[in-house]
């Protein structure tokens, strides 16, 4: 069978070879770690413990808020030091609580679910606190619970890992392969989906290989090769590309009966359905040419971003960027006290020869981010509105419908900032709509 | 350590810049300069010289008296300076080429902002200036320098079978560029000069094997860059592939000509030649290397379409009824300014469109 894509988008070069030989390490916890409240989307969870409470691992300290939240973990056993307001990766601030490592790792017990019935895994799951671990951090246990009148006949594993530098996926479906293909029973089983898809992109063929031999038993589990193409992992591609279904603009994959869970997170729930453990650890890669040895860590959640570094060797005396996520969509960061949350798939350190985006120049109307544009938009226009700060007139252009992928800015030889743009017109328009519903 | 940078994502970029576009495009149209230099001479090399001289001095004059940025070195004033000296005669003086040229950059580009401000393709409002001002310089051609060519690409023994028909007009056949050869023998029959049967046997000529594959392999008077439709042909081509420019606005322009040429470039209805309305003449230059500049072009798909299908249409009613004999250079100009328009009507649909449902 050939390769499985959708249409356009660009080839950056994938520079996973920096990590992708380097085992998981689990790496001891540090002396203090920082839980913020927010790391989802949707509502901040409400805080639980206070000053002085002690701890264990696995503990709730922070409970959901409504239905689109999540709950918040310790990692760690020890004493709560406070609640503090502290710069977040956007760069705004967000309360974290303080947690001191009494370095003892006491285990809280968590009841296993005995009876796996659709609702109770649902359940099971929200408990967990478990969120999209791609990155986008949308609370699992909601795509689990689609309304009655779009049921749900397909689930898809995205084992893409399109971002380049990533190797945290690859290194969990390589080591644990049946973690995730037990996470993706469950999902289907949560869902009531006959049929189940893991996608993976065509340079980890090792994976490929094992995740065919591991789902050949399986009839309705069905393991799909994709083309190497960014952005192969974002939702709506990953659905045309194995299934030929498009999303309606602006609609939801449960439109088209299909729900898209990272490889990340089926492993994630099946830790939690069969080990009973919460989502309190995740793998996370630290990588980047700005970096002395580029690791493969499971990594405690709350763990700052320079003890990260400073397990991978420490940076390098050339590093000018660190980007939490992945090269194309993550963020850029400057306090590295940040601590590493839920959707943290990876640390990518630049050095400086590897920075641009100083300065950029005029449109040349090439065409070139039309041609790559996997949400088929046009967003040269984004850049020519945004500079003009005519921010709410990119909705005609249907802002709205872009998926920040990075693919136009990656590819635009003038290097202008068409997704900077596009964030402040989303914002704008956002504000402006919430302006008129209150009207 | 250095201090840390932050910027929006993402943070990798592709090795893809503005100059980089430029100098390809540029050594792509090397080889119908070297062809043109070959077959006209020293006196096409001095214009070329001239007008890319002139292009990048423009260039820096206008950056220095309007404080804008300093882009000489990313090669768009080389490549406006190049295209211009393509579409004229060899022959034309230094000071014709070099008002060419700074019109072309000063007031086709300079003058909007400078590269990617311009609404006309530069190269071709510098063209059309010098066709306005000095029309005569303009439409002077010189006949190629290499033995055995003539102007329309005809061999000796073909224009021997014209005998019967007044010398004056084999002459003015003869002397013209191919174009110029079909447009004014038709008007000798509107004038009753000759009969409607002698200008078939012109036409016969014009439109044999061996005037044709001149015209392809460009051996035939005309501008300097224009002669050589196949050297023009590679040339697109090698874009092409290198995905500087997709093939939507060069092939349906062309196939426009060639097919409206073919119903309306003679005298009655289907009596034009294909191969020759889309040999001869700028299309094959204009169809690869000005309909396809990126600043003056449509941005879709559909656009594309629609610019290519305009300007095709444009060319033929220039050459059957206009008062040049050839519309490659207006029509691409007219086009141009609807661009703007085009552009809002072809706006692409969102992927996962539902009509009626997506806003």
């Amino acid at each position: 069978m050939g390769l499985l894509t959708f249409k356009k988008g660009v080839h950056p070069p994938d520079m996973k070879l920096l990590s992708k030989d380097k085992k998981i390490e689990r790496l001891t916890p540090p002396k203090i770690l920082y839980f913020p409240v927010a790391q989802h989307i949707g509502a901040p969870a409400k805080t639980i413990v206070k000053k002085g409470d002690p701890v264990k691992v696995g503990q709730l300290i922070a409970e959901a808020v409504g239905f689109v939240s999540a709950n918040i973990f310790s990692s760690v056993s020890g004493t709560v030091k406070g609640i503090e307001d502290r710069l977040n990766f956007l760069g705004t601030k967000t309360s974290m609580i303080v947690i001191e490592n009494d370095e003892k790792y006491e285990k809280t017990e968590f009841t296993l679910l005995t009876d796996l019935q659709s609702a109770n895994i649902v359940n099971k799951v929200k408990e967990g606190g478990i969120v999209g671990l791609g990155g986008a951090t949308f609370p699992t246990h909601v795509k689990l619970s689609p309304p009655k009148d779009k049921p749900i006949d397909t689930v898809i594993i995205n084992g893409a890992e399109c971002e380049p530098y990533l190797t945290s996926d690859y290194r969990l479906m390589l080591e644990q392969p049946q973690k995730v293909v037990e996470g993706l029973k469950i999902l289907m089983k949560a869902l009531g989906a006959t049929k189940g898809y893991i996608g993976i992109e065509s340079n980890k063929p090792d994976v490929l290989k094992k995740m065919h031999e591991l789902c050949e038993k399986e009839s309705e589990i069905e393991t799909v090769a994709l083309k190497t193409k960014y952005p192969q992992g974002g939702e709506k591609q990953l659905i045309y590309a194995i299934l030929k279904r498009k999303v309606p603009a602006g609609g939801l994959p449960m439109a088209v009966g299909v729900v898209v869970q990272n490889s990340g997170t089926a492993a994630a729930i099946y830790d939690l359905l069969k080990e009973g453990k919460p989502l309190y650890e995740r793998i996370i890669t630290i990588t980047g040419n700005g970096v002395n040895e580029p690791k493969n860590f499971l990594v405690p959640l709350g763990t700052p971003i320079n003890y990260l570094i400073e397990k991978a060797g420490g940076l390098k005396e050339n590093a000018a960027k660190i980007i939490m996520g992945g090269p194309m969509m993550g963020f850029a960061i400057t306090d590295l006290t940040i601590p590493a949350q839920k959707g943290t798939s990876g640390i990518v350190v630049f050095t400086d020869k590897e920075v641009y985006g100083e300065d950029y120049d005029v449109c040349i109307r090439c065409n070139k981010c039309i041609d790559v544009c996997p949400m088929d938009l046009a967003p040269y226009q984004y850049a020519l509105l945004g500079e003009n700060e005519r921010y709410l007139e990119a909705k005609d252009w249907n802002v709205l419908d872009c998926i920040e992928c990075g693919s136009c800015v990656y590819i635009c030889p003038s290097k202008r900032p068409m997704v900077q743009f596009i964030k402040l017109e989303k914002a704008a328009i956002t504000a402006e709509m919430k302006k008129e519903k209150k009207k | 350590m250095n201090k840390l940078k932050i910027s929006t994502s993402p943070h990798i970029y592709s090795k893809f810049n503005v100059s980089k576009i430029m100098w390809v495009v540029i050594g792509v149209l090397l080889l119908p300069t070297l062809w043109g230099i070959y077959v006209f001479g020293v006196p096409a090399l001095i214009t070329i010289l001239v007008s890319v001289i002139g292009s990048v001095f423009t260039e820096w004059l206008f950056t220095k008296m309007f404080k804008m940025k300093v882009r000489l070195y990313d090669g768009s004033a080389v490549l406006t300076g190049l295209l211009l000296a393509l579409t004229l005669p060899p022959s034309t003086p230094i000071l014709v080429t070099f008002s060419g040229a700074f019109f072309a950059i000063g007031f086709g580009k300079m003058i909007f902002g400078g590269l990617g401000y311009n609404p006309f393709n530069p190269a071709l409002i510098g063209r059309a200036f010098l066709l306005a001002s000095w029309p005569v310089y303009i439409t002077t051609w010189s006949a190629p320098i290499r033995k055995g060519l003539n102007m329309v690409g005809i061999p000796q023994h073909l224009i021997d079978t014209l005998s019967g028909i007044p010398q004056n007009v084999v002459d003015t056949v003869t002397l013209a560029t191919p174009l110029n050869a079909l447009g004014q023998s038709i008007d000798f029959v509107s004038n009753g000069t000759i009969t409607p049967d002698q200008l078939n046997s012109i036409q016969h000529v014009l439109y044999s094997k061996s005037a044709l594959s001149n015209l392809f392999f460009g051996y035939t008077g005309g501008s300097i860059g224009e002669v050589s439709a196949l050297l023009l042909l590679i040339g697109g081509l090698l874009l092409i592939w290198k995905k500087i420019i997709t093939w939507h606005i060069p092939v349906i322009y062309i196939l426009t000509v060639g097919i409206l040429g073919w119903m309306f470039g003679g005298k009655g209805i289907f009596q034009g030649n294909i191969l020759f309305q889309m040999l001869a003449g700028g299309l094959f230059l204009g169809a690869f290397f000005m309909a396809t500049d990126y600043v003056t072009s449509p941005m879709f798909t559909k656009g594309k379409i629609i610019f290519a299908i305009g300007a095709g249409i444009l060319v033929i009613v220039i050459r059957r009824w206009g008062g040049y004999p050839e519309g490659v250079c207006y029509s691409i100009i007219i086009m141009n300014a609807f661009v703007p328009m085009i552009d809002r009507f072809t706006k692409p649909k969102p992927f996962g469109y539902v009509k009626g449902v997506t806003k």
